[in-house]
């Protein structure tokens, strides 16, 4: 393992209190993962042989986990991480021009990461806000109704280094690795930042009131 | 047309994510009348609500609790499955993003009534901020007493820990989910034996969807009368429908169980100006599509079976005659294919035939054996795997075929897709914007 002492220990602080969680060691491994991924930007060698001896199994047995996870990076991306979800509602509602469109524009495929080294493109399968279609990530936060032109506009803006504020999170993005440690459990401090909720999570409530308007 | 905010009503306030805001809105009184009764009345009162779980099975909650063995000393826990990641599927995490501490309750009253002490979350790990909001809640939860060595002043312990996914829709699959959280790979396991019976770490474990659990509090709080004055005598209470697609306002309803479709529309604001409803999904990407015809079954669990499909998590997909329904089945199996674990050779090998064969057909390289072959395939899958993943992929290509078979016809022989692509795109004026 090639982390230097000083990394390791502070790693080490974090595992314990990771394995203080769960009854049974193993139970840590997503956490740990996480927890390298906000290391090293991507599952390292070096963090599959951490993760390997915290929890004292055999690196095949971390790997095997890490490998059966889409969150799990293989290799070194971007300090953006970018999704366009391409599954059928999305899709249809734009998510396929966003994606040909945002390709074209950077120049890198699926899994790809620009040559600047902020921005790793990846087609995304349902995240959860169909409401929202189309929708794009950043390391995880919420751009809620994208455009082909507003996510080329918001590419420029991650890589010329602006500030981009999510459409219901944290005031701005952070980046993959800060993302990859509150994953690993650990708040970051921001949770009052953003909305309660986004104009279509209250489509109900609005629809609810005007319907006892109507009614009185 | 009745729509009944329950587990939204909090939405639309300021920081409603906070401890102080759910207080004021009552928060925590659920838990609280729980607390100064058995552990059984809890049970039955439950029972009683006939609450069905939200998580797209419809299994009575209280029946499945009713699964656990007595209590023989040793650990049981709860888990909460907070994986959602169906497509269509867009409830859970609104909710957890606007009220956090709902769910919280709801997963101290469950763990009081199932003897449970340990809770854990399994939330999808591709949602940054509903992990800070959780992260957060289940901080403050502790700082005042509801969770932790003595609930309330009861005497009653329980701790709750937030659990990350890492991306794998079939974490969302109970005993995937189970064999994730024990730091495997997320593969589902034999039933029998059945979570309750032998669970996470082997020992008997509740596993319930997040909107079953947030419904618990209301119930405890308002009383079982109050649930049943809501959807049918089999479908009782109150549930959130994630309306997507080609209406002019898609986004979350609460509504009572068997409120239809046309109802559904016309609180969304309609379809998209000018268009007409082609087809639908019920429940998500593993529910059969609908059409038109269906819009005024009751979207209730008997009701929508009946008719062909099934309710599943309420992921009413909605798309106009702009779209094509190959693309939209050739998507939806390219994600199954994308999201088979690989355990079950049907479900890893079917998923890929399907995809190939859908993709031939939409690039209009595909051939009459091509739909046939689909059939068959679909045939080989089904009842065949250890799970429903395998399953849920048929209910589109099957559905979509007996309803659409010369859209698939108008795709062969070199004629591909007759659909322009750029005419489905559609955003509402609503799906960017700030909210409260």
């Amino acid at each position: 393992m090639s982390y230097s002492d000083e990394t390791r220990a502070r790693l080490d602080k974090d595992a314990k209190a990771i394995l203080a969680r769960y009854p049974k060691r193993r139970s840590a491994i997503l956490p740990l993962l996480h927890l390298v991924q906000s290391e090293d930007g991507y599952v390292s060698p070096d963090g599959i042989d951490f993760c390997a001896d915290v929890l004292d199994l055999p690196m095949p047995e971390v790997s095997a986990v890490a490998t059966f996870h889409t969150q799990f990076r293989r290799r070194p991306g971007g300090d953006y991480h970018v999704g366009v979800c391409t599954n059928t509602l999305c899709a249809c509602m734009g998510g396929d021009a966003i994606w040909e469109a945002l390709r074209d524009h950077i120049g890198v495929e699926d899994g790809g990461t620009t040559r600047d080294g902020t921005v790793t493109l990846e087609r995304l399968e349902c995240n959860a806000a169909c409401d929202y279609a189309p929708v794009v990530m950043v390391n995880w936060e919420f751009f809620d109704g994208q455009t082909p032109e507003s996510v080329k506009g918001l590419i420029d803006d991650l890589r010329a280094g602006r500030e981009v504020r999510p459409t219901r999170g944290a005031d701005r993005v952070c980046t993959f690795r800060e993302a990859s440690r509150i994953l690993a459990g650990f708040s970051d401090g921001h949770a009052d930042e953003g909305p309660s909720a986004g104009p279509a999570s209250l489509a109900g409530l609005q629809a609810e009131a005007d319907g006892r308007k109507e009614t009185p | 047309m009745t729509l009944t905010p329950v587990l939204s009503r909090q939405w639309g306030e300021p920081r409603s994510w906070t401890l102080d805001v759910y207080e004021s809105g009552g928060g925590y009184a659920g838990l609280k009348k729980a607390l100064a009764v058995d552990p059984a009345d809890v049970r039955r009162m439950v029972q009683d609500s006939g609450l069905r779980g939200r998580g797209g099975a419809g299994f009575p909650t209280a029946v499945k609790w009713g699964f656990l063995p007595p209590d023989d000393g040793g650990s049981r826990y709860l888990v909460v499955n907070a994986d959602e990641s169906e497509p269509g599927a867009c409830k859970d995490v609104p909710l957890l993003m606007a009220s956090p501490h709902l769910v919280l309750e709801g997963a101290a009253i469950a763990a009081y009534a199932t003897g449970v002490h340990r809770v854990f979350i399994y939330l999808r790990g591709e949602v940054l901020h509903a992990h800070r909001r959780l992260l957060k809640a289940i901080e403050e939860a502790r700082s005042k007493g509801y969770l932790g060595t003595n609930v309330m002043t009861s005497g009653y312990e329980i701790d709750v820990t937030l659990h990350a996914g890492a991306g794998a829709y079939i974490c969302g699959e109970e005993t995937a989910l189970l064999s994730s959280l024990e730091g495997f790979r997320g593969q589902p396991r034999l039933r029998p034996p059945y979570p309750a019976v032998e669970g996470l770490y082997s020992r008997p474990t509740v596993v319930n969807n997040v909107e079953t659990i947030a419904s618990l509090p209301g119930i405890l709080t308002w009383g079982t009368d109050w649930f049943r004055s809501w959807g049918t005598k089999a479908s009782p209470g109150h549930a959130l429908f994630s309306v997507s697609g080609h209406v002019s306002k898609p986004g979350q309803y609460e509504a009572p169980l068997g409120i239809t479709l046309r109802e559904l529309i016309k609180a969304a604001g309609g379809m998209r100006p000018g268009h007409q409803l082609k087809f639908w999904t019920p429940g998500g990407a593993s529910s059969e599509i609908l059409t038109a015809k269906h819009l005024d079954i009751p979207l209730d669990y008997e009701a929508v079976d009946e008719a062909g499909s099934s309710l599943g998590t309420r992921g009413v997909q909605v798309f106009d005659e702009t779209t094509c329904v190959v693309r939209a089945v050739s998507r939806w199996i390219d994600f199954y294919r994308h999201e088979s674990c690989g355990k079950c050779t049907p479900c890893r090998e079917g998923t890929s035939w399907l995809s190939d064969a859908l993709r031939r057909i939409e690039r209009g390289k595909g051939t009459k054996a091509d739909v046939d072959r689909l059939v068959t395939t679909c045939e080989s899958i089904r009842g065949r795997s250890l799970c429903a993943l395998g399953d849920g992929a048929t209910m589109t290509v099957v559905s979509s075929i007996e309803r659409f078979e010369s859209e698939y016809r108008a795709h062969l022989r070199g004629r591909g897709c007759p659909f322009d692509p750029r005419e489905t795109m559609y955003l509402p004026s609503a799906a960017g914007k700030g909210g409260a």
